[in-house]
């Protein structure tokens, strides 16, 4: 399976599910966006609201999780999956290189976001942060993400996590087709 | 905890592997393009529900014979599901991460994620502080 470059869906999925259902039957829950709770809890956040203060110590367990899937990063990219480009569809390619994403079809992420060179570009450096203020307000807003939700909470046949989930796309196509238009050829 | 690191490892591994923390196939997911993230998200629904199904039926318990802790959302809450995760999903589309591919991003070697991480936490404070405020 370590062979496969990369892997697909079929292997992909089922791994996400055994991951859910290991850890369920150990006791705990399939959710990450809570983590950024406890980070700010033990950074001091409860002193700012009453939302920071709990038990944040019975939380160590997911951050623990969260290295885990940190190194798992780490090995996967160094050791397991060699440089390969993401194969995505030639129409996706075409429209962000017309949005002047250059390496589209031809790297594993975006140079102009996530490599070195996105440090010296103010565009992208908000793009990222604030990016990442609504991922922080939105999850936890929404009480969830997508391991939450999407998987826990769906395969749990919850209908709120399928109101969430719509709500992810409503967010996500809204974004796609209406902001990074705008914001891709800044890059 | 070894266990759960190791399960933590094997899910890094595993976004990594499938793709899943790549900007393109978030890109890509919501423009239609491709079955990959569908496939992915998809089958693990589908599975997962087996397992809960499973679960349900045969009486399965965590160990130490507790019940397996099912995440419980409460429906009341509808309207922060809803544009909590509008919210989220701007941000997804932005970033091409969600809160797990955040932090395997950086492990896999692309520092800059760092800043949507921080950008993370910062939302997060921002919502434990203005969330009197908003609806849910």
């Amino acid at each position: 399976m370590f062979d496969l470059q990369p892997w697909p869906w079929y292997i992909t999925g089922p791994m996400i599910t055994l991951t859910m259902a290991a850890l369920l039957l150990i006791g705990r829950r399939f959710g990450i966006s809570s983590n950024l709770r406890t980070i700010c809890a033990i950074g001091g956040a409860d002193k700012l609201s009453d939302y920071f203060q709990f038990d944040w110590k019975s939380q160590r367990w997911n951050l623990v999780f969260v290295l885990g899937t940190l190194i798992g990063g780490f090995v996967a990219k160094e050791f397991l999956l060699q440089d390969a480009p993401v194969d995505i569809h030639p129409s996706t390619a075409e429209a962000l290189q017309g949005f002047g994403i250059q390496d589209a079809g031809s790297a594993f992420a975006p140079g102009a976001l996530f490599g070195a060179e996105a440090w010296s570009n103010p565009v992208a450096m908000l793009a990222l942060l604030v990016g990442g203020l609504f991922v922080g307000f939105g999850t936890r807003w929404a009480n969830g993400c997508t391991s939450g939700h999407a998987i826990s909470g769906l395969s749990s046949l919850q209908w709120t996590s399928l109101i969430a989930v719509i709500g992810f796309f409503i967010g996500g196509l809204s974004a796609t087709h209406f902001l990074l238009p705008t914001l891709l050829p800044l890059l | 905890m070894l266990r759960i690191f190791l399960l933590g490892l094997l899910f890094g591994i595993t976004l990594t592997m499938g793709e899943v923390i790549s900007w393109f196939r978030i890109y890509e997911m919501f423009r239609f393009e491709s079955f990959h993230m569908y496939g992915v998200i998809g089958s693990a629904v589908m599975l997962g529900a087996a397992f809960h199904l499973l679960a349900r039926g045969r009486g399965w318990k965590a160990e130490g014979g507790r019940a397996l802790d099912v995440f419980r959302y409460d429906g009341k809450l509808w309207k922060s599901y809803l544009l909590g995760g509008t919210v989220f999903g701007m941000g997804w589309a932005v970033t091409g991460a969600c809160p797990g591919p955040l932090f395997i991003t950086l492990g896999a070697g692309y520092l800059p994620v760092i800043v949507a991480i921080i950008g993370a936490l910062l939302g997060t404070l921002l919502y434990g502080i203005v969330r009197r405020h908003l609806p849910h």
